[in-house]
């Protein structure tokens, strides 16, 4: 068996109904990830169905708005889907594929990895099943219409909170009833062994090209590279390739919701401790009985109460920094960077241009700055209209 | 260390602190008076995804009455001076992480608390408690299902206490057309083990319970009697004897 874990974190704490399809998808993924056929395939797919290789964008206004570092945005959000999403779900689904399964089945927050999945299995000829919160199939509506018109079943969960969480709950005893036809589809860089290091391979695309794209274009390394963080697979995506570059300094953006000195936030480094839940001894938001505690964001994206185990290892060992952004402040980038830039950035995403507009002008002018623009925000705009009292049909 | 359960060993299923825990208290006891041979005493955890919806929301009910491990800990020490039956814990890891392994085990072995089964830590991560277990001679009760395939054997052999054996995922109206393929998985785990094997998928009646005693050693009881408490409520314990005794009889 290969090594599960990034220093303490990680690990494969899950029922043992799963266990033997776990190992199963470890060795497959073993073997496919070398694989000249799988690879040949899985690069068509992202360079000739998702869009990729996504743009380095030079932000000039914002740059000289702000008369600070160099701000690039790496645009995610110019995908196949809208999102990073989809560069782990080709890969998962595609993987799915080759091992022979009949049925794709996966969580989603936003709706962004439940709109990207059902995608991948429209186009790849899988049957799909998401479940998502309830709170969360009404205040990202859209998205559920979105995965019903691409064929897939969606499944409002009604346990609990109600929100990404309950979902990755729901999913995971589904999967636990049905193995045989059946993959999950994680959307992020957590969960149990080999998951977390699936996605983040299948992510890291994002700054595979994005280190190649810096040099050609400036001729060096950026001094920041910077993403928001729920579960964290823009940011592992963002971060991987840049892990050994020592100079490079990597932040991950967290949801601070109404402010991590109130009750109402999904600040998890930031806040939360050590602990073992959905298949990982990770970092998570809980109370001192090992509860875990309801978390709170404005983005359904952020919206979880624990972190993948390789940004808990990335932190414990300080290669990593992770600061709080607030629901007010991502707003306000979100509105910032719509009206500077022409882009509309998921709410996610403004988490990240939130702490750019703050470090941006600390920074010197030849030093350059990279920001995740995991998504687009047309799946926002209702919600965002509405934080700001306004009413509007979506 | 010995084997928790004994040929014919009726097992019941309670999550602490559901509705209370001086209920949770009486039930026990009204368990031990039945002749019960162990009880399962569920730790109640904000998130119990290996579970049925029954348990599930006896888990929230439990968090509800404010439930934690100190005050389970307490309840036994008081039921010790009633009964020593038999009790094992049932709890994900992060509530026992949080405790403290040291300080976990070290109050299990001081309530008399014979073992622990723990949904989401598989064979693979059973390092994680292990060094604790033993220095307090605390059972670490392990599970087998169908799919475990291969590991069947490797997990039977490290086993100790009794083995937690779910044959399929709660489905008992189909008891009849998975028996064979129960006898052949504990076939496989008698070929490695001697310990005694427990059943747990959803047994609820006395039927069933006398058809599975003839294949296994001891048989799990849970939701039915969980059913019992959400419906009685504080008034439970005597309906709790009544169900368990009419069980166990079948059981001999």
């Amino acid at each position: 068996m290969s090594n599960t874990k990034f220093g303490e974190f990680g690990g494969q704490y899950i029922p043992e109904i799963l266990m033997g399809e776990i190992k199963k998808i470890e060795s497959a993924y073993e073997h496919y990830k070398n694989d000249e056929t799988f690879k040949k395939e899985l690069n068509d797919l992202l360079n000739k169905y998702a869009n990729r290789p996504s743009l380095l964008y030079f932000a000039k206004n914002m740059t000289e708005d702000l008369g600070g570092a160099q701000i690039y945005f790496k645009r995610e959000d110019l995908n196949h889907t809208g999102s990073h999403k989809i560069n782990n779900v080709l890969g998962q689904v595609l993987l799915a594929k080759y091992m022979g399964k009949k049925r794709v089945i996966a969580e989603t927050g936003a709706g962004q990895h439940g709109v990207a999945t059902a995608t991948a299995a429209a186009l790849l000829g899988l049957k799909c099943e998401i479940f998502m919160g309830l709170e969360d199939t009404v205040r990202q509506s859209l998205n559920v219409y979105r995965m019903e018109l691409l064929g897939a079943k969606v499944h409002a969960v009604t346990f609990g909170t109600q929100t990404l969480k309950d979902a990755v709950n729901e999913a995971m005893t589904e999967w636990a009833k049905r193995t045989e036809d059946t993959m999950y589809v994680l959307g992020s860089v957590m969960g149990p062994h080999p998951f977390p290091t699936i996605v983040r391979d299948f992510q890291s695309v994002i700054s595979a090209e994005a280190r190649a794209q810096i040099l050609s274009e400036t001729g060096k390394l950026p001094s920041v590279v910077m993403a928001c963080v729920g579960g964290g697979s823009n940011a592992m995506g963002m971060f991987y390739n840049f892990i050994n570059d020592k100079d490079v300094k990597l932040i991950g953006c967290e949801a601070a919701g109404h402010g991590v000195e109130t009750e109402k936030h999904a600040a998890t480094i930031t806040k939360g401790s050590v602990g073992i839940f959905h298949g990982m001894k990770s970092i998570f938001c809980q109370d001192e009985h090992g509860q875990i505690a309801p978390v709170y964001s404005i983005s359904a994206g952020l919206d979880y109460p624990g972190i993948g185990p390789e940004h808990a290892y990335l932190h414990s060992i300080g290669r990593a920094n992770y600061v709080p952004v607030t629901d007010d402040e991502a707003v306000d980038a979100f509105e910032y960077l719509s009206k500077i830039e022409g882009i509309i950035p998921a709410i996610e995403s403004a988490h990240a241009v939130a702490y750019a507009k703050k470090l941006a002008p600390t920074m010197k002018k030849d030093e350059i700055m990279i920001v995740c623009l995991s998504g687009r925000g047309d799946k926002d705009v209702a919600a965002i209209a509405k934080y700001r009292g306004r009413i509007i049909n979506e | 260390m010995n084997n928790i359960i004994n040929k014919n060993s009726l097992i019941g299923f309670l999550m602490a602190g559901d509705p209370d825990l001086d209920t949770t208290k009486n039930c026990i006891i009204s368990m031990a008076q039945a002749g019960a041979g162990l009880v399962e005493l569920g730790i109640p955890f904000s998130d119990p995804i290996a579970e049925s919806t029954v348990i599930q929301s006896a888990n929230i009910r439990a968090l509800k009455s404010g439930t934690y491990l100190n005050g389970i800990f307490s309840m036994i020490e008081e039921l010790r001076k009633i009964t020593d039956i038999p009790v094992i814990f049932h709890s994900y890891i992060n509530p026992v992480f949080n405790y403290g392994y040291e300080n976990f085990f070290k109050m299990c072995a001081q309530t008399k608390v014979a073992g622990i089964v723990i949904p989401d830590l598989p064979y693979e991560e059973k390092s994680e408690i292990k060094e604790y277990a033993d220095k307090y001679g605390v059972h670490i009760i392990s599970f087998v299902v169908p799919t475990s395939e291969d590991r069947i054997k490797q997990i039977a052999k490290e086993a100790t206490g009794f083995i937690y054996f779910v044959p399929s995922i709660g489905s008992t109206s189909a008891l009849g057309d998975n028996s064979r393929e129960v006898m052949s998985d504990i076939e496989l785990i008698k070929q490695v083990t001697d310990i005694p094997i427990a059943l747990g998928f959803g047994i609820n009646t006395p039927a069933q319970a006398e058809y599975f005693s003839k294949i296994a050693d001891g048989i799990i009881i849970g939701n039915a009697i969980v059913k019992i408490v959400e419906k009685h409520g504080n008034d439970s314990p005597s309906y709790v004897f009544d169900y368990v005794k009419e069980m166990k009889a079948v059981l001999k």
